[in-house]
């Protein structure tokens, strides 16, 4: 699959947690950032950054090429990796 | 304390106003290690599905159960993380749906 995967994520969030497992089962490769695991000094950057993509900083935001699913919704992931 | 001491803790504090566990018991097992992972890192039990500041104050609303938790509750039969439900979610009355965050932008985002 050659659309690149981003995900901001929380490592204490369930919803989070079963987002990876549903990317896993798709055997799809992606990059993920736990940001409660990150220092106090990066995480107001990547915040930042979240708050650019999308209105809502919430967790799962996930970055599917060109596109944007906040929150664990497997048809919309699916639907935003045209499968 | 662990998860099973939380659950009947809880249980007992939060079902007579209303507030029932999701019937997923692994989906509120895991929310409640998670609750315990933040009381140890945070000293308060922040919510599991939002970046809290370490700053008890701040992270008042998001404190388990949030502020959030009465109106999603009301709305959507469950509350953000899916930990607290209605008796009528629990029931399949209620289809289960994405519940957006309404905690406001400025709060997520953390003081400046």
């Amino acid at each position: 699959m050659d659309i690149k995967i981003k995900m901001f994520t929380l490592s204490t969030c369930i919803y989070c947690q079963n987002t990876k497992a549903f990317l896993k089962s798709l055997d799809v490769p992606f990059d993920y950032i736990d940001v409660d695991l990150l220092t106090p000094d990066e995480k107001p950057k990547i915040m930042r950054e979240i708050r650019n993509l999308t209105a809502s900083v919430s967790f799962p935001t996930i970055v599917i090429g060109e596109k944007i699913v906040t929150g664990y919704r497997p048809d919309e992931i699916r639907k935003a990796l045209g499968l | 304390m662990n998860t099973e001491q939380l659950y009947e803790m809880l249980r007992k504090l939060q079902e007579p106003k209303g507030y029932f566990f999701n019937k997923d018991r692994q989906h509120v097992d895991r929310l409640l290690n998670s609750l315990l992972i933040n009381k140890e890192r945070y000293g308060y039990m922040a919510c599991p599905c939002r970046l809290a500041v370490n700053d008890r104050e701040w992270d008042r609303d998001i404190i388990c159960p949030c502020v959030y938790r009465e109106p999603d509750v009301k709305e959507f039969g469950r509350c953000y993380c899916g930990l607290y439900v209605s008796a009528e979610w629990n029931s399949g009355q209620i289809t289960d749906q994405y519940v957006p965050e309404r905690r406001p932008i400025e709060k997520i985002l953390g003081p400046s």
